[in-house]
């Protein structure tokens, strides 16, 4: 297998758990990660699948350093960035991007695509040519020109998730982190979604970390899945072993729970046959 | 074949500005039936139940086509009646089982609530009610539940409570809208396995409105699909899946992800298959608007 | 966006009628000496208490006829408006800029910032606002600089509270966090990706409060606690026409619709912006 682009070890992330903040003084720490070890090989696409509560967000917010792990390391090529300041962060930015599951809520509707993309660009040292680079940005995602000029209202779900994968990869990060990216999505845009990243991932040769609790999906793109739940590693192998010979009793109760567009009326399983109508 | 429990004869709703939002939809669902309604976003799945339910938008208006509740029109009824009979026949359950609950009030007058004020039960019959109910829901500590606000229960135990809550009146039909979207896998399978369950208990007719193609698969007999407002295909759900017949829906069946075969599903939706959806919306919509102006 | 459209065409006539009237106003303020008919200060005894023109015993000239000491009501109201629009404007203006500010901080940086301004602004509202800026007048001295400055030190809360609330909004938002990846700073972000989506109610609340400056401003001056007594104001003018209400009614009546008519088009005009700006992007 490749050398790790990112490699996580001990990773521990806790939070501020608001239900239980006292009347006067802080809220009580609540660990959502607790030990995380696995490694991301360059040019590879990672599931990372769980139900909720699983941190599977936390642990992808974690990644992009939007939060600061409690205990543990993450390297990013070799170097420790667990604990770097968001001053010390800015030159690694271009490297580490994210896609966000609500592209509604991640463009801003004050400002035009062009702007939008155009923003992290200018931010990291690339401002010259920015018409050309915007340009070739929304060609990648397959945007007709004219829409640098509009606003996200004026595009569909799909139009705007293309949006955000435009914006991410103008970079050409060396890792993205896709959170949830198709699951506000209706099944036909999902699948172009999909496709899209699926190319532009390979052909970019980038370092993916797809979170998703769908899967199906996982298993078309990623070629390794790690099943998280409740803040732990589960199980980690790469994606055909993982649904070939499910080791752990919860993935298998994942696998297993997946409705398939298919007739089995063993399924649901055998209903009881008791209980007579009131 | 009895009377249908429910019957929707070329039903049309219009927006102010006139654009069709539901077209002459027909459908019908017989007495303890699971009938799904499949479709995308704007597909009108979610506005065929709440016409059903009498619950519509103010700004959507209904322009043609009958509903009828057990042989009853509902149309040709006075609202109170209408609203009485729908009251009494019907139950919803809702996609998000947190927005469906009161946050400030217990689970157990909520529950009890419909019963008591709406058919006039008394508070113990309603009760004892209830407590049956949670108990066929597999809830095992219906004390802690019943004093529980919403937001104590997880998502799965509050899917639990509305069904309950749904079926605890004994409707003729319910209205589930979405009811697993919002839950995580492997609590969708409990719950649609408990939906399954206590619909062939009680013999209960079901609409059952979802997106998703795999749910349609396990929990209907049969099924509509819908784009645009408009009914594109209608069939035995073992028949649909078996030879999907409009280019829709084998589209939407090989766009759907399955982990059992990952290169031949997610595939786009065709170009030529949206073409073809658009001449035949069109041409619905000039032969409809020919006699209504 | 069907809906978007909807409210939009509702908005036009609100928009018009209440622009119309403010900008209308704001002329005649503007040139006063131009378009007032005659000296607002002038008294000519001969004339005192004539009605308005449609009534008998006008004289040509005294449109709205004139007060008990026969000075020209019309032209006291268009000079009256001068101080009305400057206190307006600078006064809220103010106010805005300093509950803006604090507002965007407390509800961005959250923290021990939002604690500290968050308790500054509820001390503050626990002051019932007329007696505290009667209290700061009298403190400061009467004139027009003193007026502005007590609206603005009472008003700032007002800003505070909603800017607060609207940018903690927004701090959640994907495109916040999204700004941080593409390395941006956190005033860099507060600046970029937070104001320009607080803008449409920092207008609306604009607006608002130029409405309740030209209250406030009326009741200081009813009080004869804003500026000098010479001046013509609005709430000066009702002042004295409430004394003479029986003998002539007019003197009381005209700058109490010129005053509502001036609040409620400025409250009306910011919703209208804001509206007009609103649903399209949300």
């Amino acid at each position: 297998m490749a050398e790790p682009l990112i490699s996580v070890r001990g990773l521990k992330v806790a939070l501020p758990d608001m239900t239980r903040k006292p009347l006067i003084g802080r809220a009580p720490l609540a660990e959502i990660l607790k030990g995380l070890d696995f490694d991301l090989p360059k040019g590879s696409v990672t599931g990372i699948v769980g139900e909720s509560g699983s941190g599977k967000s936390t642990l992808g917010r974690a990644l992009v350093r939007l939060i600061e792990p409690s205990a543990g390391s993450i390297s990013f090529e070799g170097r420790d960035i667990s604990h770097l300041s968001e001053a010390e962060l800015r030159p690694l930015r271009r490297d580490l991007q994210m896609i966000f599951q609500d592209p509604m809520s991640s463009l801003n509707p004050r400002r035009t695509i062009f702007s939008i993309i155009a923003a992290p660009l200018k931010q990291n040292g690339l401002g010259d040519n920015l018409k050309t680079r915007v340009a070739e940005a929304l060609q990648r995602v397959g945007l007709p020109q004219n829409f640098a000029g509009r606003y996200r209202h004026q595009l569909s779900g799909g139009q705007r998730q293309r949006v955000g994968i435009a914006r991410a990869l103008a970079l050409s990060p060396k890792f993205v982190l896709a959170d949830e990216i198709v699951s506000g999505l209706d099944v036909s845009t999902q699948a172009q979604i999909l496709t899209l990243l699926e190319k532009l991932a390979a052909e970019m040769g980038l370092t993916v970390a797809f979170i998703s609790h769908d899967l199906s999906v996982i298993r078309r793109l990623c070629q390794q899945v790690i099943v998280m739940r409740e803040g732990r590693i589960v199980e980690a192998s790469a994606t055909d072993a993982l649904f070939d010979s499910p080791k752990d009793a919860y993935t298998r109760d994942l696998i297993s729970a997946i409705p398939l567009p298919e007739i089995d009326p063993a399924w649901l399983g055998t209903l009881a046959m008791t209980k007579a109508s009131a | 074949m009895s009377a249908a429990c429910l019957d929707i004869r070329s039903l049309s709703a219009v927006l102010p500005n006139g654009q069709r939002v539901l077209r002459s939809v027909s459908l019908s669902v017989q007495p303890g039936e699971v009938r799904a309604l499949v479709g995308e976003s704007g597909a009108g799945k979610t506005m065929i139940g709440k016409a059903v339910l009498g619950v519509l938008p103010p700004s959507v208006r209904i322009a043609e086509g009958d509903m009828l509740l057990e042989g009853e029109d509902l149309g040709q009824l006075q609202p109170k009646a209408r609203r009485t009979l729908i009251g009494a026949r019907t139950a919803l359950i809702p996609q998000d089982p947190l927005t469906a609950l009161n946050p400030s009030r217990r689970i157990g007058p909520q529950m009890t609530d419909r019963l008591v004020r709406i058919l006039g039960w008394s508070d113990e019959r309603a009760d004892n009610r209830i407590r049956q109910l949670l108990d066929e829901v597999q809830i095992r500590d219906p004390e802690r539940v019943l004093k529980s606000y919403p937001h104590e229960l997880s998502g799965g135990m509050r899917q639990r409570v509305l069904i309950a809550a749904a079926f605890a009146a004994e409707p003729r039909l319910i209205v589930a809208d979405e009811p697993t979207t919002a839950l995580d896998v492997t609590v969708q399978k409990q719950i649609l396995r408990l939906i399954a369950q206590l619909q062939r208990d009680h013999g209960t007719a079901i609409l059952f409105v979802t997106h998703d193609l795999g749910v349609v698969a396990k929990i209907s007999q049969r099924v509509s699909v819908l784009y645009a407002g408009k009914v594109v295909e209608e069939a035995e759900t073992a028949a649909l899946f078996a030879a999907p017949q409009h280019p829709y829906t084998r589209a939407l069946m090989a766009a759907t992800p399955r982990y059992t075969d990952p290169l031949a599903s997610l595939r786009p939706v065709d170009d030529a298959v949206l073409a073809g959806l658009a001449a035949e919306i069109a041409a619905a919509d000039q032969a409809w608007r020919r006699p209504h102006g | 966006m069907d809906d978007a459209r909807i409210a939009r065409r509702g908005v036009g006539p609100r928009l018009w009628l209440a622009g119309g009237w403010l900008l209308l106003a704001l002329l005649a303020a503007i040139l006063a000496p131009l378009v007032a008919p005659q000296d607002p200060l002038a008294q000519d005894l001969m004339l005192e208490r004539l009605p308005p023109f449609w009534l008998d015993g006008t004289e040509p000239g005294y449109w709205l006829g004139t007060d008990s000491l026969g000075r020209d009501l019309l032209s006291r109201l268009i000079f009256g408006g001068r101080i009305a629009f400057i206190v307006a404007f600078a006064a809220a203006i103010a106010a805005c800029l300093v509950g803006s500010v604090l507002g965007l901080i407390a509800g961005y940086f959250g923290g021990w910032a939002d604690r500290i301004i968050s308790r500054i602004v509820d001390i503050w509202m626990a002051f019932p606002p007329v007696l505290f800026a009667i209290l700061l007048v009298a403190v400061l001295g009467t004139g027009l600089s003193s007026v502005i400055i007590a609206i603005a030190v009472i008003d700032w809360t007002r800003f505070c509270r909603v800017i607060r609330a609207e940018a903690m909004g927004q701090s959640r938002m994907d495109y916040v966090e999204n700004a941080r990846i593409a390395g941006y700073g956190r005033i860099g972000i507060m600046l970029r990706e937070v104001l320009p989506n607080v803008v449409p109610s920092i207008v609306a609340l604009l607006s608002l409060e130029m409405g309740i400056a030209v209250i406030v401003e009326a009741i200081l001056s009813f009080v004869n606690l804003s500026i000098s007594t010479d001046d013509p104001t609005w709430g000066g003018i009702i002042a004295e026409g409430r004394l003479s209400i029986h003998q002539a009614w007019w003197v009381l009546v005209f700058p109490l619709i010129t005053l509502i008519l001036t609040v409620l088009s400025f409250s009306q005009f910011g919703e209208a912006l804001k509206a007009r700006f609103d649903p399209v992007l949300r």
